[in-house]
């Protein structure tokens, strides 16, 4: 665990940097960490995924695979490869400060 | 394993699986390799040989069934396994409980593993020794390629075989 600061405030996250309380996230912080994961404008459908992991993670309790993202958010695989290059479940996850979704499929 | 395959953080960035068998049990956990290795960003391709290449089949990749005869992990003795119809029947058992689990149908797997921006190669020594052609296979299907064609394209990654 350490220490980082998004939009001004310090919060806790894992060494692969996944925040370790969902609690401390906040809006204005998604485009920097965003920024760090290498995507450096986040668009309404960024956010549209962004907001649904959020949602999937209050509901649930846990973040959705891709597989799942694609069926229940109506974002289609390809589309969301193209969003989120270096794994979209695992960085919209990221980025929606929740943690890392641990499915298989 | 040369640091080329690796980042500097020491994370897989790429690899090749080679799928060699046409079996479920043979086909699921190269797609779920593949798959799961895309979902972590990392650069995947798939090399589809021998029997595997029916994972690629336009007309056989639906029928893909498990094994039942030499597979002492089924827990079912030889002979019952030979049975007319067995092995369908332990197919669609399986076909079920995966279905309850959310795990996709080889074809669905597939495009969707294609839709990840994975690359799918047919072989061309089994392409030839099975006298098949691009037209037998899926459209996802990138290219038939040579095994040093195939080495090129697996270069500075991490190489499976299954």
């Amino acid at each position: 665990m350490s220490t980082k600061v998004y939009a001004g405030t310090e919060v806790t996250v894992n060494d692969d940097g996944f925040f370790a309380d969902a609690q401390q996230w906040r809006e204005e912080m998604a485009p920097e960490i965003a920024r760090e994961a290498g995507i450096g404008t986040l668009t309404p459908q960024h956010w549209q995924v962004v907001k649904f992991m959020r949602h999937e993670y209050a509901e649930k309790g846990t973040g959705p695979s891709v597989r799942a993202l694609s069926k229940t958010s109506g974002v289609s695989v390809k589309e969301l490869y193209q969003l989120f290059p270096k794994g979209p479940a695992k960085l919209a996850a990221k980025i929606a400060g929740i943690p890392k979704p641990r499915g298989c499929i | 394993m040369t640091s080329d395959a690796m980042a500097s953080n020491g994370k897989i960035e790429k690899v090749s699986i080679i799928v060699s068998k046409g079996s479920l049990e043979g086909v699921y956990p190269a797609l779920i390799m593949a798959n799961g290795a895309r979902a972590e960003g990392i650069e995947a391709n798939l090399f589809f040989t021998f029997f595997g290449l029916d994972a690629i089949h336009r007309a056989r990749h639906e029928h893909i069934k498990l094994a039942t005869v030499g597979n002492p992990g089924l827990h079912l003795a030889t002979w019952a396994g030979g049975l007319p119809g067995v092995s369908s029947v332990m197919t669609h058992y399986m076909a079920h409980k995966m279905g309850q689990l959310d795990i996709p149908s080889i074809p669905e797997f597939i495009e969707m593993i294609a839709d990840t921006g994975a690359g799918l190669y047919a072989c061309q020594a089994s392409v030839d020794l099975f006298g098949l052609t691009r037209d037998d296979f899926i459209e996802q299907v990138k290219d038939i390629i040579t095994v040093g064609e195939f080495y090129d394209l697996a270069a500075g990654g991490q190489i499976i075989f299954t």
